[in-house]
């Protein structure tokens, strides 16, 4: 049987495409590399030379400046080149499939694709159908999935609280939709959290999501109360009126981020966002700055996570 | 059968010796994980340095990722002091092949540009496949080539010790 489409057959990871399925022997791996890479990036010289004549391409059928930035700088402080491909601009609108647009850019020569698609599955695809010895990273796919995001933000964790073995974790917001909620489930609960709660209005919670293992909370006070980490999601703005909100100030009235609600959770929690962040909608200016907050941590860490992703891959040939 | 190999003890108290006059308050000491950093700790308590001891991790600079890969790895580079400017004092267990020093080079670099580096190897076992000598050698030493040369510490002393290279 394979063991799945990331793991090569001697368990090694080969492509990125979910935290679902990955041990936990896999995971501490990126997350203890990824620590090197944090030293790397204090450096006077803020590159190594790992990825040097390798090439990676970043590939997104959905925008997003901010995810391709830091895998960008990430593969370029590994000494990797890098090409950055906007294909919802320009070889969809021309009518080439997604694999036409991948097998073109394997024949020039791509080590590495770094694939974001609104669809969810799209870079399972694209791996099933890359050479031997080419790597996918999954960027965001749909709603199913955002690996690297999921494991900056346990990276994080780990950081501020060291042990995940005691501890109590909250997430909050639009679960339904959010790829990195899901990521971040996966990888906490294969990390040994023991209880990772979701908290959110029923129209925003996946009918089945306790099956994930979590506990689910639709009372904003009692799923805070007493946790250690409380990450929010951002709340997509065409979710903030239609058929599942009634408004963006309804939802920040019940589950918007205040220090009033902060102040529920245990004394010493962290609060996380995934950014770009709505300030006044699923956190609060005076949170999001304040001193519990390490989203800017986060953003740091995300670029260290990723290197190590990527230099893992790289290595795994 | 190698020959019997030196007490690396000892060795590192004839180091110290030939160290003396080649050091001063502003000099760096550098260790190479694991083996070159054990050695640098004791002769930077032989030699009463002022600055603290530094460390080189040189995984992220080796010449065979291609070939295995990226593997565990908890150490990493701590330079206590800046680099810029400084004369360093590169040390390490075995030197052999020279492949590690160009990495450690490669590594240091990172850190800034040093006035100068001299290296120090607890013992030489030749066989180098890159322009690279040492300043300071503890010995010289015959291991056969399917050999390697491993430094321990059990009980807090340092022991050198041949065993067969894996495949």
């Amino acid at each position: 049987m394979s063991r799945s489409l990331q793991l090569g057959p001697d368990g090694r990871l080969v492509h990125l495409l979910s935290t679902e399925g990955l041990p936990a022997e896999t995971l501490r791996h990126i997350l203890d590399t990824a620590d090197q890479f944090v030293s790397v990036n204090e450096r006077e010289v803020k590159k190594v030379p790992l990825l040097r004549g390798r090439s990676l391409f970043n590939v997104f059928f959905e925008n997003s400046t901010r995810t391709r930035t830091t895998f960008e700088i990430a593969a370029k402080r590994l000494s990797a080149d890098v090409v950055n491909l906007n294909i919802g601009a320009s070889s969809t609108a021309k009518g080439e499939s997604l694999l036409d647009t991948v097998w073109n850019l394997q024949a020039m020569d791509a080590d590495m694709f770094v694939v974001r698609h609104k669809e969810a599955g799209a870079p399972h695809l694209v791996a099933r159908h890359v050479k031997p010895g080419v790597h996918v990273i999954n960027a965001g796919d749909g709603r199913h999935a955002h690996p690297t995001q999921g494991l900056l933000d346990v990276y994080t964790i780990r950081h501020y609280k060291k042990d995940f073995s005691r501890l109590v974790v909250a997430i909050v917001g639009d679960i339904l939709h959010s790829r990195v909620a899901r990521s971040q489930i996966h990888a906490l609960k294969t990390l040994g959290v023991p209880e990772v709660r979701v908290i959110g209005p029923r129209t925003l919670l996946p009918a089945d999501v306790e099956r994930l293992g979590v506990r689910v909370f639709h009372d904003m006070a009692a799923g805070l109360r007493g946790c250690d980490v409380v990450m929010t999601l951002r709340l997509q703005s065409e979710r903030m009126s239609g058929p599942l909100l009634p408004s963006a100030g309804e939802f920040n009235k019940a589950y918007g981020l205040t220090p009033e609600k902060l102040a529920q959770a245990s004394p010493d929690a962290i609060v996380m966002h995934p950014g770009p962040m709505n300030r006044g909608v699923e956190i609060d200016s005076s949170v999001a700055d304040g001193g519990q907050s390490v989203i800017m941590p986060q953003v740091t860490f995300g670029i260290a996570v990723r290197m190590a992703v990527m230099a893992i891959l790289a290595g795994n040939a | 059968m190698a020959a019997r190999l030196p007490e690396a003890e000892a060795l590192i108290d004839s180091l110290a010796q030939a160290l003396r006059g080649s050091v001063n308050s502003e000099t760096g000491l550098v260790g190479i994980y694991s083996g070159g950093a054990w050695v640098a700790q004791r002769l930077h308590r032989a030699l009463g340095l002022q600055l603290p001891v530094g460390q080189l991790a040189i995984t992220l600079h080796r010449d065979d990722f291609d070939r295995i890969g990226l593997h565990r790895e908890q150490r990493r580079s701590h330079l206590p002091f800046p680099v810029e400017g400084r004369d360093i004092l590169l040390v390490d267990d075995v030197l052999h092949t020279g492949r590690t020093i160009r990495a450690a080079l490669n590594e240091l670099w990172d850190f800034g540009r040093p006035k100068s580096v001299r290296l120090v190897a607890l013992v030489d076992r030749g066989g180098r496949e890159l322009p690279i000598a040492a300043d300071f050698t503890g010995a010289k030493v015959d291991v056969d080539a399917g050999e390697s040369l491993v430094l321990s510490e059990e009980n807090g002393r340092l022991r050198l010790t041949a065993v067969k290279a894996s495949p």
